[in-house]
């Protein structure tokens, strides 16, 4: 009796599979149609004609590399400065104890709950004024972005990293100590490597995070046109006469390929790493 | 600060200076993150307060004009304008069922993922991926396509079925089809992040509690609700207060999919009225104002939330 409502079950999680997998496989489609294919009032789910046109357009005529690189630089310096910030944080938030640590903990949960988008108007003046001592991290510049991302991801960063510094056994740091390890040394030679895992679903939240922001690069890259980032220059196949969809969904495509190669590869880890934030 | 710590065992003094070279040392871990959340979290919130007290336009923040303090000037302005006490109904209308709905989707499929075997399971998790991962503003254009009035698929397979009102028929013309729109893209982008959690929660349940409560005759229903259900309120906890914080500041999908806010800004939510008010029509002040009002809000559900789990006997 249970063998047939199985089936039942398996089925229909395949066909909500499908469902899900469909808007993705339509715009990877639609960026490999030729133009005249996309804008057809009768589209086909599949093509005979399959053409790089609409990605060539996107990477040579409008100047798309240069914003798939500008996102590329913003995303890797966020995290690679979030992963030391947090990991340093979160070993000394865990492992060392001093005056004011359960506060700053506190704090640093409600600090996940502001919305950050609130802050647009403050950032933005401030942005302004940092561009007049440092303009590569003023307005118009990709700094700003890096800032105000890696503000926003070292909240949850350390929040997540602290659960896989914990889970490293007190034994270790006491043995490490007896060895003669300097407590710096315990820090990068043993628990670094240690909380690897960790650090690698951190990462990918950090990454995710500056990847994806529209409001700030918004915001921030008004009159630099050349320091814009992805998300924006995909709008900008929006037009008011005439959409050029196949350009804007060669462009999605192209946004979403890095950050669903990075997914596939950690995503155990990544909810490992959920659970062991919910945990510590 | 790099001498030995005492050897495991040892009480009493030395633990104590342990304990005054943790501090210093903490010190020196946390301090390029305190630096940063500082200078960027701590006094920007400080200077969105002081700015939503001020009239602050184009001239004042070119300095061309004085600032002029006004208070509350700026909250009386907001909440005396229908205007924004539309949007925040919207807002909290439109946030509260894209949690809701993510949350019921979510549940339901890790429940789903549970029953089935490898291979559909797999396929299941492959695809959520996909959405998963995929940025907002790519979610957002390929939906748009999808719905698209002359070109979308949508509309040709509806008049194709027969339904021909659907010719030409537009998904963001409509106020409510709109919001509609939105917010099955943002459940189509937020149900995996449920899904996995809740699914990784239900199979670290340990196999005996579950055999203990087949033993003593219980039914499905009754393991659910009294067994499964308790051993995932942590994490129920945690995918729910996401949610909430996702959704209620959701900017990127309402400004790409229907145009900066709407039909003369019908679909705005708070987070898009405070951009447009401040960097569109150059009100910094009110601008500010919506967004102390938008934290205050949200703090405030998450807080009420807290304290409703906490009532019904739940430690955090």
């Amino acid at each position: 009796m249970k063998r047939p409502g199985r089936t039942v079950a398996e089925i229909v999680t395949v066909l909500i599979a499908l469902v899900v997998a469909f808007p993705l496989y339509w715009m990877v489609l639609s960026a490999l149609k030729p133009a005249s294919e996309v804008l057809s009032t009768s589209p086909r789910p599949w093509t005979f004609a399959p053409s790089l046109e609409s990605f060539t357009k996107v990477l040579t005529v409008e100047n798309f590399g240069r914003y798939f690189l500008n996102s590329v630089v913003v995303a890797l310096v966020v995290v690679t400065v979030a992963l030391l910030c947090s990991f340093l944080a979160a070993t000394a938030l865990t492992r060392f104890r001093f005056k004011g640590r359960t506060t700053l903990l506190v704090m640093l949960l409600v600090a996940q709950l502001v919305p950050v988008e609130a802050l647009t108007v403050p950032l933005f003046f401030l942005m302004r004024q940092v561009g007049d001592v440092a303009p590569a991290f003023g307005l118009n510049h990709l700094g700003s972005l890096m800032l105000v991302h890696l503000a926003f991801g070292l909240p949850f960063a350390i929040w997540m990293l602290r659960g896989f510094v914990a889970a490293v056994p007190v034994e270790l740091e006491e043995a490490a100590t007896l060895d003669g390890a300097s407590r710096f040394r315990f820090t990068w030679q043993v628990l670094f490597p240690l909380v690897a895992p960790g650090l690698v679903a951190t990462s990918v939240l950090s990454f995710i995070h500056a990847w994806n922001d529209f409001l700030f690069a918004k915001t921030f890259i008004i009159s630099a046109e050349e320091n814009q980032t992805l998300p924006l220059a995909i709008l900008t196949f929006f037009k008011p006469d005439q959409n050029d969809w196949g350009a804007i969904m060669a462009g999605s495509t192209l946004m979403t390929i890095p950050v669903l190669i990075f997914f596939i590869f950690v995503q155990r880890r990544l909810v490992s790493g959920l659970a062991g934030a919910v945990k510590g | 600060m790099t001498a030995a710590a005492p050897p495991p065992g040892a009480a009493g003094k030395p633990a104590r200076r342990k304990g005054k070279r943790d501090g210093r040392a903490a010190i020196g871990y946390l301090l390029p993150t305190l630096l940063v959340l500082g200078g960027l979290l701590g006094y920007p919130i400080y200077q969105l307060v002081l700015i939503s007290l001020f009239d602050y336009g184009q001239e004042q923040a070119s300095g061309g004009a004085a600032l002029e303090f006004l208070g509350l000037g700026n909250y009386q302005t907001l909440l005396g304008d229908p205007q924004f006490w539309q949007v925040l109904l919207q807002t909290v209308l439109f946030a509260g069922f894209c949690v809701v709905a993510t949350l019921l989707v979510g549940a339901a499929l890790a429940l789903l993922a549970t029953r089935v075997r490898a291979v559909p399971r797999m396929i299941l998790f492959l695809a959520a991926i996909g959405a998963w991962s995929t940025p907002a503003v790519a979610g957002s254009t390929v939906w748009l396509f999808l719905f698209d009035t002359d070109f979308g698929l949508v509309n040709e397979i509806l008049t194709g079925v027969g339904l021909d009102g659907f010719a030409s028929y537009s998904w963001t013309y409509d106020k409510y089809v709109a919001f509609g729109l939105v917010s099955a893209q943002v459940v189509w982008c937020s149900f995996p992040f449920v899904m996995v959690t809740l699914y990784a929660g239900i199979k670290a349940i340990p196999g005996e509690v579950l055999e203990a409560a087949a033993l003593d005759g219980a039914s499905t229903v009754r393991t659910m609700t009294s067994v499964i259900l308790p051993l995932l309120r942590p994490l129920l906890i945690i995918v729910t207060i996401q949610s909430i914080i996702w959704d209620f500041k959701i900017f990127t999908q309402i400004y790409v999919m229907t145009g900066g806010g709407g039909v003369a800004g019908q679909n705005l939510v708070l987070n898009v009225y405070a951009y447009q008010k401040a960097f569109a029509a150059s009100e910094y002040g009110l601008g500010s104002a919506i967004g102390v009002v938008m934290t205050v809000l949200l703090l405030g559900v998450i807080v009420l939330y807290l304290r409703a789990l906490r009532r019904s006997g739940e430690e955090l």
